[in-house]
């Protein structure tokens, strides 16, 4: 779908920021295009819908080069987000979100059943359309942000660090909910990024560029796997690699099959009983066909226990849980910097299948060295 | 005292004639500030656009702003003759500073990343230009036309002595007579009035325009 073919963007004075670059992009891949400052990433991608236009070789879309084309044209066609927000300040979310329509041309009645559709993809209601943006939360924000580059539904996409201006959590779950929606819009996604994390989550497959040149491209397993070279591997840290056990990959295989529940029509006596019993400070709610509802902690019990008598009363709703075919490395990652203490496991029918907890991830290391060791004593052998 | 009966007086028994002044010295300034931004606004633009020119046009802009009123209206007079003309010749010219400064600096003061996304949403240079360089900078321009304004209706009154007419004129024949103060007054005060509540209207206008309210 998108042809990057021999392409060089040198400036004034003979620097070159892009060397020689060629790929092949499929339809519907998510593309991350990482590298340290000054690699070339972000005038690689501007270069795609021609805001910097390429000193040397060819672009093609759909097998058309784009240099043949109307730069506004082409633009309009290509979706982009930007570093910074870069909602217009001056007008309502409507307006921002149906402006590529707007400059398409389309009729009053079709921008609004398109906007309509669009907020929904996100979760935000109709009452947002007559806000400004500075009226809305930074992920609100950056989430209409990608919807205006989803207005015209076009086939591909570019986004220049979309979610570096966020604070962590707010990125982690703009992160999730944007992975999912590029999977059921299936579109062609180049994202520039320079946080490894992000990469690793998002991408199909990432292409590291250091000055210029394409050092590595592949899959995120692969690139943790068998990094390219020296700079690979250090661009990608230590206790990176250290997380992709090849052996273990999938939460299923870790998890703690036996995670301690309650339903919700027990009482509060029977949950602290229970806790006492197998000597643990949160349970996990369900239904009776063990689908998950919640969780209650020793915390809640003890702060409701002289007003509630039912576990339904003071079950906490908002519980994380992840598909038991989850990259482990996910959830590590999501445990170690959300300050999680255990992520439930669900199956596709969000029953609860068993437990991620902090104990599972000492498993994990010390499956790792002992595995390491392991290998050693084999080979000494 | 006695000047604060003399001064409601003399509105008393020429306020048709104070009106009519005070209208004729409005129309005055606002013509000159009108026919500035007609200029100014585009021209600033352009140069925001050529940073190169910039330099040249601020030069000449500030040598205008920096000639004496009367000095102006003076040389104008020699080419144009007696007269209102002569007066929103002059407003023009001096309203260019203000209203080129603001837009300039208006214009290059958006932000970048709202031009890099208009841009690269598919915008043409118009279009930019139109729905967002301008209404981002409206605000600014505004506050430059608001200076103009102001600056403007105090130029206009030393226009009578080009026989411009406005309400110079009361001042002027209040200094002619011997205690005239109430007569200077009469013709001072409407001519501040109007200053402030130009100043005033325009800064509630500014605020309006501002893209972030």
């Amino acid at each position: 779908m998108l042809k990057l073919e021999n392409v060089s963007k040198i400036y004034k004075g003979g620097k070159k920021a892009v060397n020689h670059v060629s790929l092949e992009i499929e339809k519907g891949e998510f593309i991350c295009f990482i590298g340290p400052s000054g690699c070339g990433k972000t005038t690689t991608m501007k270069m795609i819908n021609r805001l910097i236009e390429p000193s040397e070789g060819a672009i093609y879309i759909n097998g058309k080069n784009i240099m043949e084309k109307d730069p506004v044209e082409l633009r309009r066609e290509i979706g982009y987000v930007i570093q910074q927000i870069g909602l217009f300040p001056h007008m309502t979310i409507l307006e921002n979100i149906t402006l590529v329509p707007k400059l398409l041309k389309w009729k009053e009645e079709d921008k609004l059943v398109r906007a309509k559709e669009l907020l929904k993809l996100v979760d935000m209601g109709e009452e947002y359309f007559n806000r400004y943006p500075h009226e809305l939360s930074g992920g609100q924000q950056q989430r209409i942000g990608v919807l205006r580059a989803l207005a015209s539904n076009p086939p591909l996409i570019l986004m220049d660090e979309p979610f570096g201006a966020l604070d962590p959590i707010t990125r982690d779950s703009l992160q999730e909910e944007f992975k999912h929606l590029q999977r059921t819009l299936d579109k062609t996604i180049v994202f520039v990024t320079h946080d490894m994390d992000e990469a690793i989550k998002l991408a199909d497959r990432i292409v590291i560029l250091k000055a210029g040149k394409i050092v590595q491209v592949d899959t995120p397993d692969e690139i943790l796997r068998h990094p390219a070279n020296e700079f690979v591997e250090e661009f990608i840290g230590k206790d990176r690699l250290l997380q992709t056990r090849p052996n273990v990959e999938l939460v299923k295989q870790m998890m703690n099959r036996s995670p301690i529940s309650i339903t919700e029509e027990k009482t509060l006596q029977e949950a602290i009983t229970l806790m006492r019993d197998k000597r643990v400070d949160s349970l996990l709610v369900v239904d009776e066909m063990n689908v998950l509802r919640g969780f209650v902690d020793i915390e809640t019990i003890s702060e409701f226990r002289k007003k509630a008598t039912l576990i339904s009363e003071v079950v906490n709703r908002e519980v994380f849980s992840v598909k038991e075919d989850t990259l482990i490395r996910d959830v590590v990652q999501r445990i170690l910097k959300r300050g999680f203490k255990y992520v439930p496991v669900v199956d596709e029918h969000q029953r609860l299948v068993g437990i991620m907890t902090r104990a599972s991830l000492v498993d994990i290391v010390y499956d790792s060295l002992w595995g390491e060791e392991n290998t050693m004593t084999t080979e000494s052998v | 005292m006695e000047t604060l009966e003399q001064l409601l007086t003399y509105y008393s028994q020429n306020w048709p004639y104070v009106l009519t002044e005070f209208y004729r010295h409005f129309l005055m300034s606002a013509y000159g500030v009108l026919f500035a931004a007609m200029a100014a606004i585009p021209l600033g633009i352009l140069i925001a656009r050529k940073h190169r020119l910039s330099g040249w046009v601020f030069s000449i802009a500030n040598v205008i702003q920096t000639t004496p009123a009367l000095a102006m209206l003076a040389l104008l007079m020699l080419v144009m003759g007696l007269g209102a003309n002569t007066v929103i010749l002059s407003l023009f010219l001096y309203s260019l500073l203000p209203i080129l400064r603001n837009t300039y600096v208006g214009i290059t003061g958006v932000e970048h990343a709202y031009l890099e996304s208009g841009k690269a949403m598919g915008m043409t240079k118009m279009q930019l230009l139109r729905m967002v360089e301008l209404p981002l900078s409206l605000s600014v321009i505004m506050a430059g036309l608001r200076t103009a304004l102001v600056v403007a209706i105090g130029v206009t009154a030393i226009g009578t002595f080009v026989g411009s007419g406005g309400l110079g004129d009361i001042i002027v024949r209040g200094t002619n007579v011997s205690n005239g103060t109430a007569i200077i007054l009469a013709g001072a005060i409407p001519t501040a009035l109007m200053a402030v509540m130009a100043d005033l209207l325009l800064g509630w206008l500014e605020r309006r325009l501002s893209p972030v309210k």
